[in-house]
């Protein structure tokens, strides 16, 4: 009997992403294995660690929740450099409702989600109109004012911040809360863009023009994208405020926009997985680098430079690629 | 006071018109939106200082070196990372930002933090203008802002570089057919963008001391007087400058100087409502581009 | 009453790019399921004239009535959702994107749903049933095909059938025809004529006089943004002004 090699994947992907043909329990592991990844990683590995690297992976997701808002905005044509206006602001929000009114986290943490995201999205609008350019220069600019604006005025704690907020119950409330909402972003942003409305998305970003010919309001579909990326990042900001049990001017800081931004390029752009992968390549490897200091910085505006001109591919769509050109034998009579 | 307001503001206009005159002016050539300009500013600084502090050469060839330095740098920048990005807006924002991340950091992981970091004045002592006391170096920004503007209109006006600059700023592939290589002017661009960050850091940066800081607050100011004025419009500059300048020397004195970021933000805010292309862009948002 | 009423009616429009008049007083009205070429020489203001009805571009001075609705300076969705759709002159097609997945934007917007009644369907086979109508041959399979490896007669076909999704009662077709070869200029004349045939109104502007003359019932000249000759096509290339144009461009 002779056999050949053949990719695994031949016969289960017809003609388009999206139209599946499953004929074994072989060819649904191997699409479910890839997919399952993540939620086992994430939910069951993570209780299994020590303290140290729980928390370490607790922030890990914080950052992969915003680096994978940043894609999502990227997949409509808008480069955020600035993740943390919508830390910070969820941040704010969510410390501001606990700490004077003293709403639990419960209540703190979707009402800053909601809020937040419309807050962000409100600073953001009129730039919507304007070319990609635009974008990325204010929303670089605002977190760093609003900074100032906090520290001038005195609002909301000023610089001291507001602290002694509301903790979660345990460790792994916190875990499961952050992990799950990764995983929601992860897999319903996925759903999203492979959806019409997402193709109207990249449709935007690759040429807008023809968008706006087809009768679609392009900054109406822009905003809800903005909107919906805001509002996940807004997520992070309540989230981490009640982690750290304070929230204050660090919201804003160049931290929260960078690390997004260098985990989203390396990780590989576009897929939402990229990002998160990204996240937890970066944020472990900063933790042990930790020595380090300022040259951690150094190393994420290097990896952002080389991954951006040299390897605009990413990791996640290497292993992607590699992934799909698995082969077995077959035999040919 | 009121007459110390005007002065004053006047020289915080040019000081603002000096850092974003280099990131306007590469971007309304080669339109590449140069985010490492606030890192290059103060490398230019630091360049300064290392060399007179450590090797003691005389001030005037740590200028020139200095220019030099960062118009090396802008070309490096051009060559090595953003030829390969051409015309991917997006990856060229995230390239130049990356790099001016790194530049900047690597200043503070060397340890580059504290007082004795300041560069000389031009010139000691001050003048009495009715009854204000103004340094000489305040004047000197003032006077070097103007002199640098009027030149920029001439060069671009009636030099051969110039032209091309204009040409390619206007309509790259007709340029290319007349024999501009709009790489080369595109690297110069750069070069001349970084250049006059440097000129900007040597002439702003002994009113007080260099700070990585700084860098990142030369980027947001140069950002902001591009958002208001309109991007690469030298008009909207000019106007942006003398308009967030005065606003902000006059909230600082009356209000108190912890207000003075505030004026910007609510400059771009108001702008942003008003007119998203800024004052005076000729940008029409969708007709320049069918 | 209606009868008498035009469906677009232009009066006064202009427009100038530092000074230089595009469109200067131009004035046109336009039956229901008339089929009107606009032509001219090159730089004449055909598509900014085309820019300005469908909101691309605002006019400084002048009024565009559509259906008894003024829709000056209205951004272009909204335009499109009135039913006027338009091509460009340059494809503008999604090119990572297999071609009837280009359809879907269309196919999404606001007016093909409150014409379907509030209810899309199935969006794709639509959008396969539509290009089968532009002339995409089912069988093979070109529907799947990515829009960056079409050649050009079908990108054109494509640009056709992403007006066509969109339902629309006018259409403006700018310069469909460029860049086409003769035995592709006259596969999609049949498309055209059968839209001609289902009432659409339409507009066509077009440098290949030929085939246009064959299907339009009136003919517009524009030189430097003004208008110089309207009419039938036979008496409008026999008036002096048009001569003068045509020639005069052609032997500088």
């Amino acid at each position: 009997m002779e056999k050949r090699k053949e990719r695994i994947d031949r016969g289960i992907k017809a003609r388009s992403e999206d139209i599946f043909a499953l004929t074994s329990y072989r060819e649904m592991l191997y699409l479910l294995v890839p997919r399952a990844v993540p939620v086992v990683g994430l939910l069951a590995v993570t209780p299994l660690l020590s303290p140290y690297w729980q928390e370490i992976f607790i922030s890990t997701s914080v950052y992969a929740l915003l680096a994978i808002s940043w894609d999502l905005l990227l997949s409509a044509g808008l480069i955020s450099l600035g993740q943390s206006l919508f830390y910070g602001i969820g941040s704010y929000v969510a410390g501001a409702l606990n700490y004077y009114w003293g709403w639990s986290p419960l209540f703190t943490i979707p009402v800053a989600t909601i809020v937040g995201g419309g807050l962000c999205t409100l600073l953001l609008l009129p730039v919507l109109r304007l070319r990609g350019i635009y974008f990325a220069m204010v929303t670089l600019v605002l977190p760093i004012m609003l900074l100032r604006l906090v520290e001038a005025t005195r609002i909301l704690g000023g610089t001291e911040g507001l602290t002694g907020l509301t903790p979660f119950p345990n460790q792994f409330t916190a875990i499961y809360v952050i992990q799950l909402a990764v995983l929601a972003a992860l897999f319903g942003f996925r759903r999203l863009m492979n959806s019409d409305y997402g193709l109207i998305a990249k449709g935007i970003s690759d040429n807008d023009l023809s968008v706006m010919s087809a009768g679609i309001n392009v900054y109406w579909h822009k905003a809800q994208i903005l909107f919906l990326g805001a509002a996940v990042g807004s997520f992070a900001g309540a989230f981490g405020t009640h982690l750290d049990m304070f929230a204050g001017m660090p919201g804003f800081a160049l931290d929260y926009s960078i690390m997004p931004l260098a985990a989203a390029v390396v990780g590989g752009t576009g897929t939402f997985a990229g990002p998160l992968l990204g996240a937890f390549i970066l944020v472990p490897l900063s933790e042990i680098l930790r020595a380090l200091g300022a040259l951690r910085i150094v190393f994420y505006g290097l990896f952002l430079v080389i991954f951006v001109v040299a390897l605009p591919e990413g990791i996640f769509h290497y292993c992607q690629r590699k992934y799909h050109q698995f082969e077995r034998w077959v035999s040919v009579k | 006071m009121l007459l110390g307001t005007l002065i004053y503001g006047f020289v915080n206009s040019s000081i603002l018109a000096l850092l974003a005159i280099g990131f306007n002016l590469t971007f309304g050539i080669s339109g590449v939106a140069n985010f490492a300009y606030g890192a290059i500013y103060i490398f230019s600084g630091f360049l300064v200082w290392i060399l007179m502090n450590t090797l003691g050469l005389p001030y005037l060839v740590c200028v020139v070196a200095s220019i030099l330095g960062a118009g090396m740098i802008g070309l490096l920048m051009y060559y090595v990372v953003i030829i390969r990005v051409k015309g991917l807006a997006l990856s060229e924002v995230m390239a130049t930002f990356g790099l001016g991340l790194a530049i900047m950091e690597l200043f503070r992981y060397f340890d580059f933090v504290g007082f004795k970091y300041t560069l000389p004045v031009f010139v000691d002592g001050s003048l009495l203008i009715g009854d204000v006391y103004v340094d000489y170096q305040r004047i000197i920004i003032a006077l070097i802002a103007m002199g640098l503007t009027l030149f920029l209109y001439l060069f671009t006006r009636h030099s051969r570089i110039g032209l091309a600059f204009r040409a390619i700023a206007q309509d790259e592939r007709t340029a290319l057919t007349f024999g501009i290589d709009s790489d080369r002017i595109g690297a110069l661009s750069m070069a001349f963008g970084s250049a006059l960050a440097a000129v900007a850091a040597i002439v702003v940066l002994p009113l007080g001391t260099i700070a990585v800081e700084g860098g990142y607050d030369v980027l947001i100011n140069a950002l902001a007087v591009c958002i208001v004025g309109g991007l690469g419009s030298t008009v909207g500059i000019l106007a942006a400058s003398v308009l967030i300048g005065y606003a902000q020397t006059f909230t600082s004195n009356y209000l108190g100087p912890h207000w003075m970021m505030l004026v910007s933000l609510i400059a771009i805010a108001a702008v942003l409502t008003i007119k998203p292309s800024g004052l005076f862009s000729h940008q029409k948002a969708l007709e320049d581009r069918i | 009453m209606s009868e008498s009423r035009p469906m677009l009616e232009v009066t006064g429009l202009s427009k100038s790019f530092g000074g230089v008049m595009a469109v200067s007083d131009v004035h046109m009205q336009l039956k229901e399921g008339e089929l009107l070429g606009v032509i001219g020489p090159n730089g004449s203001g055909k598509t900014t004239l085309v820019n300005l009805i469908t909101g691309f571009s605002k006019p400084q001075s002048g009024k565009i009535v559509y259906k008894g609705k003024r829709i000056t300076g209205w951004p272009p969705y909204r335009i499109v959702t009135l039913g006027i759709a338009r091509t460009f002159q340059m494809v503008r097609p999604f090119y990572q994107l297999p071609a009837y997945k280009n359809l879907i934007v269309p196919l999404y917007s606001p007016r093909v749903k409150r014409l379907a009644g509030g209810r899309y369907g199935d969006r794709d086979a639509v959008a396969l049933d539509l290009l089968e109508e532009v002339g995409f041959e089912r069988d093979a399979y070109v529907s799947y095909k990515v829009a960056s490896a079409l050649p050009q007669g079908y990108l054109k076909r494509l640009e056709l059938a992403k007006v066509m999704a969109l339902r629309p009662d006018l259409i403006i077709l700018d310069e469909l025809f460029s860049g086409l070869s003769l035995a592709e200029v006259a596969s999609i004349v049949p498309i055209i004529e059968k839209l001609r045939f289902q009432g659409k109104t339409i507009i066509m502007i077009e440098h290949r006089l030929k085939e246009l003359f064959r299907i339009a019932d009136r003919v517009m000249v524009l030189n430097y943004g003004e208008k110089i000759a309207e009419g039938a096509a036979e008496a409008v290339m026999e008036s002096d002004a048009v001569k003068k144009a045509y020639l005069g461009s052609e032997t500088d």
